[in-house]
């Protein structure tokens, strides 16, 4: 990636700043952040889409369409299709008690929803096993019933879910809390019911925040990597998931099948990016419409 | 109404009901399975807990962990720093795409950014191959371990000082200035105090995020039992074996950690928001 | 639709912002709740709309216990302090709600609801925003349109929380006015909430004193400024001199002085208090044979406007005696910074003494 850089405002003649730097200490350290992000950021990202394609589409669209490849691609949207979905629902339903209501012991709940960014993976992927697996808690009920979780898809969706638990929640308790009762109370007034009031009233309000969960929920939801290991069993075909495929390409030494297949996630990783920058600039922008120079004609 | 809702907004239906969701799902999803791994160390007793996380493969393993973790989190707080201010202070070409891009290691998958950077950071990789020649090997090594965990926690710094660093008033600066201050001593007296709690709290995110991370790790790592052998990857390695008790047994130790972080985290952030406020 | 409410009380943890409240709203009028934040104005409305459920008591409409009935049962109109317009929803639309949310049996056809919105938003005079955002209102234009989203369902009743709070004082006065014709027109029970007394007093037909949770005092403009009931209402409707001192024979003894009084019912020696307004005190010069009035000095003449202010030196206080002179007065008293006078009272008002007012001022 080029790091060529042109910096804009340069004093020429004029009196120093007292609020800027001069021009070469301002080259240096904009210099100094990109050779670190450079190092850190764009040559992995690079490295990817160049490995990816060494060897030339061939072997690459080959590596995509193999149908261990195929397979791995449809669990993870089937993943990400149920688990998004149900954390959307959480996340609207904890927002609206914890932003509209007063009880006791909210911020506790709050502290409670994010627990599972604290949790390491591998951690969220273990307590499933214990719960489910073989000599888990209900292990000889499940097997007795011919029931499989752990190693199976149900394991994978859970794992997902717990590391995905808290995206839309977080996103959303903060606007709601910021954004007040006052509209869905001035709806209730006119005759709104509650059904109304969430969807004329509430939801166009949230919508761009709810978005922005869902984005980064689902990229997280697809490239989930330490949970779903520990409870896929890495079946090939059946429950490896894309992550998980690359993994077994590179331990296999097909380094040109593993890249091709990441940089499919990468791929994910930069539309989810692309996305978040447009939600924050429409939100951003939002925010500059709802403060208009007040100039008041009545 | 609940006798919970206090009567502020009552007016508003559906307390209960979403609420109820709410605890049900939190329940089932994330505190009734976090429990097993406590009730399942209960089973062991103090002298079992304490005979598997205290054997010397254990405690190396929490040395590296931590050790690399703290690491990785000091150099993304003062790189991050200079990120968000370069971000915030100056206008270069590119800079937008840059700041849209410094969220890359949210959002791309930590087995891709695994398998990258040890490609580019082996002995014959592209950055790998420079240091090489003088007997530094990064890839397969603790070094390793460090790049891997500095990349995922980068954003953490950023994102939580740039915020801080938008809202600094020009005004402070500029009194400062008024009062003789050169530029570092501005920044040293003026500016560092108040983007400091952003700073302590970014760091902790990082640090909490590195203790337990596995993808992105593991392809790095190299995985020597007693040399590169982070904790979640024993944790792994003891359920491979079906050796659930220890394996429950270090991920309860890494638990208690964890919640302990957070809870200083979040005093760290209201420590911060007051900070702000004032 | 007249308006009553009963014995209402309700508390925020251990803050009674109503303490047993009665009140009559009759049909047809324009009344106001003043007074200072935090004196349970608010939450009286919020009560009445049923946007808040009170701990005890009854809210009656038209004589009906109404307590039970859901904030969108009763019917009605809430303008919101910080106007609470949907901000996603054009100016049309935010005044078209109430109509469309109705039961598919209730709602107008879309003909008539755009009939009808058209004909609120020329009542207020904004048939021209119809199609913008309220972010690209002024404070002013958002306000109006609040009132005639809320008119769009036909109340019975309005109710105003500050309507004029967030505007700055021109258009604050043009409103006022506006709402009072507004009022005249439609003539729907409308109670509004205030803490400026110049708005209460000069737009409502009756004002309601309100201070601590309970209602101080109850009546026209012109009957709770030029007859105050307690002493918070003295203090808190326009400006106030207050003399402290004790009841003897011949008037009240302030230090060394005395005031004269009229007829009062206090008892011979006890410690009252004496509130004047500004231009019920009488300026006059030194004189030997003067025992009436306080001596005092002149700190500051303000001659701007009809009115003259004169600021005298107060003996027992820091803060000035307050005198309003007319310019005839002032030109034949001469008056000069400086200069010593006595002021005397022509007309006070007779408080017994109340621990809680011993931090005020005094002379």
């Amino acid at each position: 990636m080029s790091t060529t850089l042109s910096i804009h405002n340069t004093p020429a003649a004029k009196a120093p700043s007292s609020t800027t730097e001069p021009w070469l200490v301002r080259a240096l350290l904009i210099g100094i952040a990109l050779a670190f992000l450079t190092l850190f950021l764009f040559v992995p990202l690079v490295a990817v889409f160049f490995e990816a394609l060494k060897k030339g589409f061939g072997p690459y669209w080959a590596a995509l369409a193999e149908p261990d490849a195929i397979s791995a691609i449809k669990l993870t949207l089937i993943t990400a299709a149920i688990a998004v979905p149900l954390n959307l629902v959480f996340g609207v339903s904890a927002a609206w008690a914890i932003a509209k209501f007063q009880f006791r012991g909210k911020q506790f709940l709050i502290t409670l929803i994010d627990l599972p960014f604290s949790v390491s993976p591998v951690i969220a992927g273990l307590i499933y096993v214990l719960i489910f697996g073989a000599q888990g808690w209900f292990g000889s009920y499940l097997s007795d019933n011919d029931i499989k979780i752990i190693f199976a898809v149900p394991g994978i969706v859970l794992a997902t879910i717990f590391v995905t638990f808290p995206f839309v929640a977080r996103e959303l308790i903060p606007l709601m809390e910021a954004q007040g009762s006052d509209e869905e109370e001035a709806a209730r007034v006119l005759g709104a019911n509650g059904f109304q009031i969430f969807w004329k009233v509430t939801l166009p309000n949230i919508k761009w925040g709810l978005l922005y969960g869902v984005i980064l929920c689902n990229a997280r939801a697809m490239g989930e990597f330490g949970a779903v290991s520990v409870v896929s069993g890495h079946i090939r075909g059946l429950t490896n998931t894309l992550p998980l495929h690359v993994e077994i390409l590179y331990n296999e030494y097909a380094f040109t099948a593993a890249f091709a297949t990441a940089s499919l996630l990468a791929l994910l990783a930069l539309v989810t990016l692309g996305l978040k920058s447009l939600v924050e600039w429409r939100t951003h922008k939002r925010i500059n419409e709802e403060l208009p120079p007040e100039n008041p004609q009545p | 109404m609940s006798t919970l809702s206090s009567g502020r907004r009552n007016v508003l239906p559906g307390f209960n009901i979403s609420l109820g969701f709410t605890l049900l799902y939190l329940g089932l999803i994330v505190l009734i399975p976090l429990s097993a791994a406590f009730i399942k160390t209960w089973g062991m007793g103090w002298e079992g807990f304490w005979a598997v996380v205290s054997t010397p493969r254990v405690v190396a393993s929490y040395k590296l962990t931590f050790g690399t973790s703290l690491m990785a989190a000091s150099i993304n707080a003062v790189f991050g720093l200079l990120v968000a201010w370069v971000l915030v202070r100056y206008d270069f070409w590119g800079r937008r795409i840059i700041d849209a891009l410094v969220d890359l290691p949210f959002a791309l998958p930590t087995a891709v950014a695994g398998i990258a950077l040890t490609a580019i950071y082996a002995g014959n990789g592209w950055i790998g191959q420079f240091f090489e020649p003088y007997g530094i090997k990064i890839a397969f090594t603790p070094l390793g371990i460090l790049v891997a965990l500095t990349f995922i926690g980068l954003p953490f710094v950023v994102r939580t000082v740039q915020p801080v660093l938008e809202d600094l008033e020009k005004e402070l600066e500029e009194a400062a200035a008024s009062l003789g201050a050169n530029r570092l001593q501005t920044f040293r007296h003026v500016i560092l105090p108040a983007i400091g709690p952003a700073l302590v709290t970014g760091f902790a995110l990082a640090f909490a995020r590195a203790v337990g991370e596995y993808g992105s790790v593991i392809f790095i790592a190299g995985n020597v039992p007693m040399v590169s052998e982070i904790t979640p990857l024993l944790i792994i390695t003891k359920l491979e074996q079906y050796d659930y008790v220890g394996a429950t047994a270090i991920a309860v130790s890494m638990l208690v950690v964890s919640f302990t972080l957070l809870l200083i985290i979040n005093l760290l952030q209201g420590w911060a928001k007051k900070r702000q406020e004032a | 639709m007249s308006i009553a409410v009963k014995n209402i009380g309700k508390k925020f943890g251990t803050f009674t912002a109503l303490d047993n409240i009665s009140l009559d709203f009759p049909q047809g009028e324009l009344v106001a709740l003043l007074g200072p934040s935090g004196c349970g104005k608010t939450t009286l409305l919020r009560v009445i709309a049923g946007l808040e459920s009170p701990d005890q008591g009854q809210v009656l409409f038209d004589g009906e216990d109404a307590s039970r009935q859901d904030v969108r049962e009763r019917q009605v109109g809430f303008v919101f302090q910080h106007y609470a317009l949907f901000r996603h929803m054009t100016v049309f639309d935010n005044v078209a709600f109430g109509l469309r949310v109705k039961p598919r049996k209730e709602r107008p056809s879309e003909s008539e609801i755009k009939r009808k919105v058209h004909e609120l938003l020329n009542l207020v005079q904004l048939d021209w925003l119809a199609d913008r955002y309220p972010s690209q209102l002024s404070g002013g234009q958002r306000q109006r349109i609040a009132l005639a989203r809320a008119l769009a369902v036909e109340p019975k009743v309005l109710l105003l929380d500050e309507p004029f709070g967030a505007l700055d004082a021109k258009v604050r006065k043009e409103l006022r006015r506006w709402l009072r014709r507004l009022h005249d027109d439609l003539h729907i029970t409308s109670i509004f909430v205030t803490h400026d007394q110049e708005e209460a007093l000069e737009v409502a037909d009756r004002v309601v004193l309100m201070n601590k949770g309970h209602v101080e005092q109850i009546g026209t403009p012109a009957e709770v400024y030029s007859q105050p009931a307690t002493q918070f209402v003295y203090g808190f409707l326009g400006s106030a001199n207050i003399f402290h001192g004790r009841i003897q024979d011949g008037g009240l003894a302030v230090g060394e002085h005395t005031l004269p009084l009229d007829e009062h019912t206090l008892q011979a020696d006890t410690d009252a208090v004496a509130y004047a307004r500004p231009h019920d005190l009488e300026i006059v010069r030194l004189n030997g044979d003067t025992t009436e009035g306080i001596p005092t000095k002149v700190l500051r003449i303000l001659a701007i406007g009809t009115l003259v202010r004169v600021e005298l030196e107060n003996p027992g206080s820091n803060v000035p005696i307050e005198a309003e002179l007319t310019r005839d007065q002032y030109q034949e008293l001469k008056l000069l910074e400086g200069e010593a006078v006595v002021v005397r009272t022509k007309n006070v008002r007779l408080f017994p003494k109340i621990d809680y007012l011993a931090n005020r001022v005094s002379v």
